[in-house]
């Protein structure tokens, strides 16, 4: 899936300016861009599941999932969480600020491929693992009728870090979607379900045997929602995690995202659980 | 005896005697009666007697904690299906959390004593029912490790 093998492609070295067109304030430390290129031009074709290189001018470069709809010809739309220097300077931006962009990079979440036709699907997200996943599931909204059951559970801290909160009260509100919240901790405000993501999936809603799972999160949430479907009896390959490793180059040159025999951002960063698990508790990996 | 015989099926139908010897169900549903709780009343306060066992059936439990100063902390929630409090099988029979129905609750609610006494003089039915215990334990307990390991908490990763 990767785009360029060996990153050959010179064009993919070089962060193209995208120019800032608005900025969803989402949680408190985490935000949405949507951009355009500078250049104007047709808008970046990707797959559900694929990241950009950001580029904050004279910072420093981070991998972002896309998160906007991979069908749509609107912006360009990544969803981030402000957690060091780089990622902190873009929460920063405003419309008009111009970011280099790179890509789009990587492996996808195989929603469009004959292994998803006609299965049952469980997607599951913790915290901000929502914004790479969301571009899947607005693939499977736009074509729902290819899908047996589908379900979307997803974990946040407390419910003040609930990502996408309108969005996921809008799917929870559709006839054809198993839509399950839950937080690790709540006060008496909070009305729903409180308790880790992995349990969600324990409870069912989906034919096991027949189940794709989509899993995205903080690694020992992964660890253990893939543990959880595997003790309801969904097959190890029909699991898939995106992992995330710091990156430079990004197109399998320089060695930075190895994981094992793995370069995340080459191979990945969608992994079939079946062949990265082994790896996933490795220390120092 | 009507009653009883509805509660034993009831016990079978719950996923956590499913499979039980009905003899054993039986025995069991002897301690039991149903009950329905209001939406945001007390199943149990901590520091209570530990003398019922539930069982959900309908509607969703909070388990919370208190402490001073804050508000009580919600950390877990149970529903249909689910088993409430384990208190009443370890001494000193006292519950160490708060449950409160979040929504309109239906149990069946288990005598505490007179389930203690029945396993107490039947092993076979006390490891049957200990076997089904230990799971649930297992399964909360690990659910408890990773909320301690608070994954989503800011500076570990990018994306939690
Ligand atoms: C393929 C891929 C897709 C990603 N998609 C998103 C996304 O959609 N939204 C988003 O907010 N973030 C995403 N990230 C994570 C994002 O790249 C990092 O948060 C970012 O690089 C942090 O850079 P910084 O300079 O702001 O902070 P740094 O100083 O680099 O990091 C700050 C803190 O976060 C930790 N950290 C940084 N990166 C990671 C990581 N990848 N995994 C675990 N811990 C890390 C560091 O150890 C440090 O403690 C993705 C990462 C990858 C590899
Ligand atoms: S980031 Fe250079 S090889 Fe992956």
């Amino acid at each position: 899936m990767n785009a360029t093998p060996g990153g050959a492609d010179p064009a993919l070295w070089l962060p193209e300016p995208w120019r800032i067109e608005r900025v969803r304030r989402e949680l408190s430390d985490t935000f949405t861009l949507e951009l355009q290129p500078t250049a104007g031009g047709a808008p970046l074709r990707f797959l559900p599941g694929q990241f950009n290189m950001l580029y904050a001018f004279g910072l420093g470069e981070v991998p972002i999932s896309i998160s906007g709809d991979p069908e749509a010809d609107g912006p360009l739309v990544h969803t981030i969480r402000a957690v060091g220097p780089v990622t902190e300077a873009m929460r920063r931006l405003v419309p008009g600020d111009v970011l280099g962009v790179r890509g789009p990079f990587g492996s996808c979440w195989p929603v469009s491929g004959a292994e998803a036709e006609g299965c049952d699907l469980v997607i599951v997200a913790g915290g901000v693992g929502l914004a790479p996943l969301r571009p899947a599931i607005l693939h499977v909204l736009r074509h729902r009728q290819r899908f047996g059951q589908v379900c979307i559970f997803y974990g946040a801290r407390t419910p003040a870090d609930i990502l996408y909160r309108h969005e996921l009260r809008r799917w929870r509100g559709q006839f054809d979607l198993l839509v399950d919240v839950t937080v690790d901790r709540a006060t008496q405000d909070w009305a729903g379900r409180v308790g880790v993501v992995p349990r969600l999936v324990e409870g069912g809603g989906y034919d096991p045997q027949h189940t794709l799972a989509l899993v995205c999160g903080p690694e020992i949430m992964m660890r253990h929602t893939a543990r959880a479907l595997l003790a309801r009896g969904v097959r190890r390959e029909r699991i898939h995690v995106s992992m995330e490793r710091n990156m430079k180059c990004a197109v399998g040159l320089c060695g930075h995202c190895q994981f094992g025999p793995h370069f995340v951002c080459r191979d990945g960063p969608v992994f079939r659980f079946d062949v990265i698990e082994a790896l996933m508790t490795v220390d120092g990996l | 005896m009507v009653e009883i015989a509805g509660l034993d099926r009831m016990l079978l139908e719950h996923p956590f005697f499913a499979g039980m010897a009905p003899e054993q169900a039986a025995f069991v549903a002897g301690c039991g009666r149903n009950v329905v709780v209001e939406a945001g009343a007390w199943l149990f306060r901590e520091g209570e007697a530990a003398d019922q066992f539930y069982l959900l059936r309908h509607g969703r439990v909070t388990l919370e904690l208190r402490a001073p100063g804050r508000e009580p902390l919600i950390f877990d929630t149970l529903g249909e299906g689910d088993i409430v409090g384990w208190s009443w099988l370890l001494p000193p029979f006292c519950w160490s959390m708060d449950a409160r129905a979040q929504t309109l609750v239906r149990v069946v609610a288990l005598d505490a004593h007179c389930l203690r006494d029945k396993l107490d003089s039947d092993p076979a039915l006390g490891y049957a029912l200990l076997r089904r215990f230990v799971p649930v334990m297992g399964r909360r307990l690990q659910a408890a490790r990773l909320q301690l390991a608070d994954l989503y908490a800011r500076p570990q990763g990018g994306r939690g």
